[in-house]
């Protein structure tokens, strides 16, 4: 049997594509309209999806006039929204902005995207929310992007790439931390690299299939350097929530971190909790791809090792193929661990999801 | 973790089964203990340019270590020189009273990953000349690793072959941070050798390869580093699969050392997961991933991860497969693990034979 998701589910992760390039236009200052025509610029469509691998869309979600998936409202309503009766969802737009080397022009598209994400879908359907895209090239110019975007209630989210030019836990990094947790606003690490580094610490792989299963490496790698840089104890009020991360990694992570860190807290004394206790406050990770072990009771195994049903957040990866037909959730979780990933958790996470947004 | 020192062993069973240690980590004394084996080429260009490495120091470590030498402060030999330098200490306080019967030599800091490839092979030979004098020579219960310059795969499959018929050597020693994922076609030379001459390949980390140690740059401090290196170890195993070594070369066997080994079933599920996805680019893999990995692949103990409750671990390894793991000292490491303390679980006495001993005695040859 499928788990029956009650409803009013809030999905924590879609991704509404920018359909091309000249959907952003009428939204880009004249300077970088130009730019843009002027110099022929291609799509900013990252390797990290290639658009017709079989992971990058469902097939049955493959709209068939060769338009880029869930690139209009209507196949988002009839795909992602009314299927699962999901209250809210949020739109994780992953437009390759934090792949451009100008800052400039990547804070120009950033914009853009912001400006288009609210005129064109949370204009229209109510019950869609978004993340703010930012230039993470440049901190500075990061913020003030958020700055810009933090009055309007919709966008409950900043969101950052899993792999970028730096550490995540890096000082130089902290005004956009500093920025989101002073307006209420989750931090997002989603899936996928700049590709300024190479995708693993071994270097380039040939398949993409290699380069997808590292993302899960990429975020024990950042989580480590969250937790060890003092991220939270610096901004103890931020939450910040893995996307597409997959999560059945967290628990044997947290031991090898935990051991590590009772052996070599001396280098990094600030840190004065149990890595484990960190994440409880302050990390959260969303549901799909489940990564799961082929057996119910495995599975219930490692929600037992996470010691807390509240650190995952319920979502469908749309319109990326983690699972078939409405199978969202795994079979045979227990009914109350699925109401608090649908329902509770969400909004314990996203503070601004309680307020009113008319 | 620090030693500490107590009145008994806390579990007086464990300490008295005779183990095996697949990571033993044997040290020179003086750097001059090579020279019976390099010629004077060699030694000329040490003396005038160094061992250069894709790190930034003429020596030491890319990110301080913890402790000097990252070595127990208790392990430094009465005579004096490096922890682990001195087979009789080693004797003394790890062989005899853990009553190990197998110890794996992993020599780190030997010749690997030296930027100059030719004194790279050079100083490898030399580590596997040193190990039969100084150490299998002397102490039965010790094999040697045959110490390959990876990044010149050819001279590394003429050096393994070198060794095929000594029952001194029973594992190729590789490192995991290499210039390039070990699963790419470069390397595979080594993997034929290796194969050939019966050796499992052990991967053990550490090594510069180059890269950032982060897909996302290089981290700040060495706990990152030390907790990264199994991020590392997962990325080159699913290289090592998904670029097809398993189904070109079906005999052979790694065993992963010190890269920790909790990660390995969530690695797996990943893979089988996205490889269900995306099987239409890896034609050459006719198996689930993780069928490859369970056939395939060993993991060395240490550092054991150590879950509380306690009963996770169990969950952590059932999952991997109790056939699966060599008990690992990582002597003189700082975090060495204690063989009387390491495995706080209620275990049958077959399975802890098998942990202790009997699955590396499958592993490596003629042992």
């Amino acid at each position: 049997m499928t788990n029956m998701i009650q409803p009013g589910a809030i999905d924590c992760d879609i991704h509404p594509n920018v359909p091309s390039v000249a959907a952003l236009l009428p939204y880009m200052e004249d300077h970088w309209r130009e730019q843009v025509i002027v110099r022929g610029i291609d799509e900013l469509a990252s390797i990290a999806y290639p658009n017709n691998s079989p992971l990058t869309c469902r097939a049955d979600w493959r709209p068939a006039d060769g338009s880029l998936p869930a690139s209009n409202l209507a196949q988002v309503r009839a795909q992602a929204l009314d299927p699962f009766g999901t209250s809210v969802a949020i739109a994780n737009c992953l437009y390759g902005v934090q792949l451009l080397f100008s800052e400039d022009m990547a804070a120009a598209y950033a914009r853009a995207v912001n400006k288009w994400m609210a005129a064109e879908w949370l204009d229209r359907e109510p019950r869609l929310r978004a993340s703010i895209i930012v230039a993470p090239q440049n901190p500075e110019l990061a913020v003030e992007e958020i700055e810009r975007c933090a009055g309007d209630k919709r966008f409950v989210q900043v969101l950052l790439l899993v792999s970028g030019d730096l550490p995540l836990g890096k000082r130089q990094m902290w005004p956009i931390y500093a920025a989101a947790q002073r307006h209420g606003l989750a931090v997002g690490i989603h899936a996928g690299s700049n590709y300024h580094n190479p995708p693993t610490a071994v270097g380039w792989p040939s398949y993409y299939t290699e380069d997808y299963v590292s993302q899960a490496q990429a975020f024990q790698s950042q989580l480590t350097s969250l937790i060890a840089e003092g991220v939270f104890n610096k901004f103890p009020d931020l939450k910040m929530v893995f996307l597409e991360s997959g999560f059945t990694w967290l628990p044997a992570h947290l031991w090898r971190l935990t051991k590590f860190w009772r052996g070599l807290r001396m280098e990094i004394p600030w840190v004065d909790r149990a890595p484990a206790d960190i994440v409880r406050t302050n990390v959260r990770f969303s549901l799909q791809p489940v990564d799961g072990p082929p057996d119910r009771d495995s599975l219930l195994r490692i929600f037992d090792h996470l010691q807390s049903d509240e650190l995952i957040l319920f979502s469908t990866d749309y319109p990326h193929w983690q699972f078939d037909g409405s199978a969202a959730i795994p079979d045979g979780l227990p009914a109350d661990l699925v109401r608090k990933m649908t329902h509770d958790n969400p909004r314990a996470t996203y503070a601004r999801l309680l307020e009113t947004v008319a | 973790m620090n030693v500490q020192v107590r009145e008994t062993p806390l579990v007086q069973a464990t300490s008295k089964i005779a183990i095996a240690d697949g990571d033993i980590h044997p040290a020179r004394f003086k750097a001059s203990e090579f020279d019976p084996w390099l010629d004077q080429k060699w030694r000329d260009r040490i003396a005038l340019f160094g061992t250069r490495q894709r790190q930034p120091w003429q020596t030491g470590p890319a990110y301080p270590k913890g402790q000097p030498n990252a070595s127990r402060r208790d392990a430094v030999p009465p005579e004096g020189g490096k922890q682990g330098s001195s087979l009789a200490f080693m004797q003394q306080q790890h062989l005899d009273p853990n009553n190990v019967a197998l110890g794996i030599l992993n020599p780190l800091g030997s010749g690997q990953g030296i930027q100059d490839v030719d004194l790279s092979v050079a100083l490898c030979h030399a580590t596997n000349e040193w190990q039969i004098a100084k150490w299998t020579g002397q102490d039965k219960r010790l094999k040697a690793s045959v110490v390959v310059a990876y990044e010149d795969p050819i001279a590394s499959a003429a050096e393994i072959r070198r060794y095929a018929d000594n029952p001194d050597f029973v594992q190729v020693l590789l490192l995991s941070r290499t210039s390039e994922p070990l699963g790419s076609r470069k390397y595979w030379p080594i993997y034929e050798a290796a194969a050939e001459v019966g050796m499992p390949v052990g991967i053990h980390a550490f090594g510069y390869g180059g890269n950032p140690m982060t897909p996302a740059g290089f981290p700040s401090y060495y706990i990152e580093e030390m907790v990264g290196h199994s991020q590392a170890q997962q990325s080159l195993l699913a290289s090592l699969v998904v670029e097809g070594v398993f189904a070109r070369f079906p005999t052979l066997k790694m065993v992963m050392i010190e890269g920790g080994s909790a990660w390995a079933p969530a690695l797996m599920w990943r893979l089988d997961a996205a490889w269900k996805r995306l099987k239409a680019e890896t034609p050459h893999l006719t198996r689930l991933p993780s069928d490859y990995i369970r056939d395939h692949i060993w993991w060395t103990t240490q550092p054991m991860e150590e879950p509380e409750p306690r009963s996770h671990l169990a969950d952590a390894i059932g999952w991997t497969g109790w056939d699966k793991f060599i008990f690992a000292t990582d002597y003189p490491h700082w975090d060495y693990d204690d063989p009387a303390t390491s495995l706080p679980l209620k275990i049958s006495e077959a399975q802890r034979h098998d942990y202790f001993i009997g699955n590396a005695k499958r592993v490596y040859r003629g042992v």
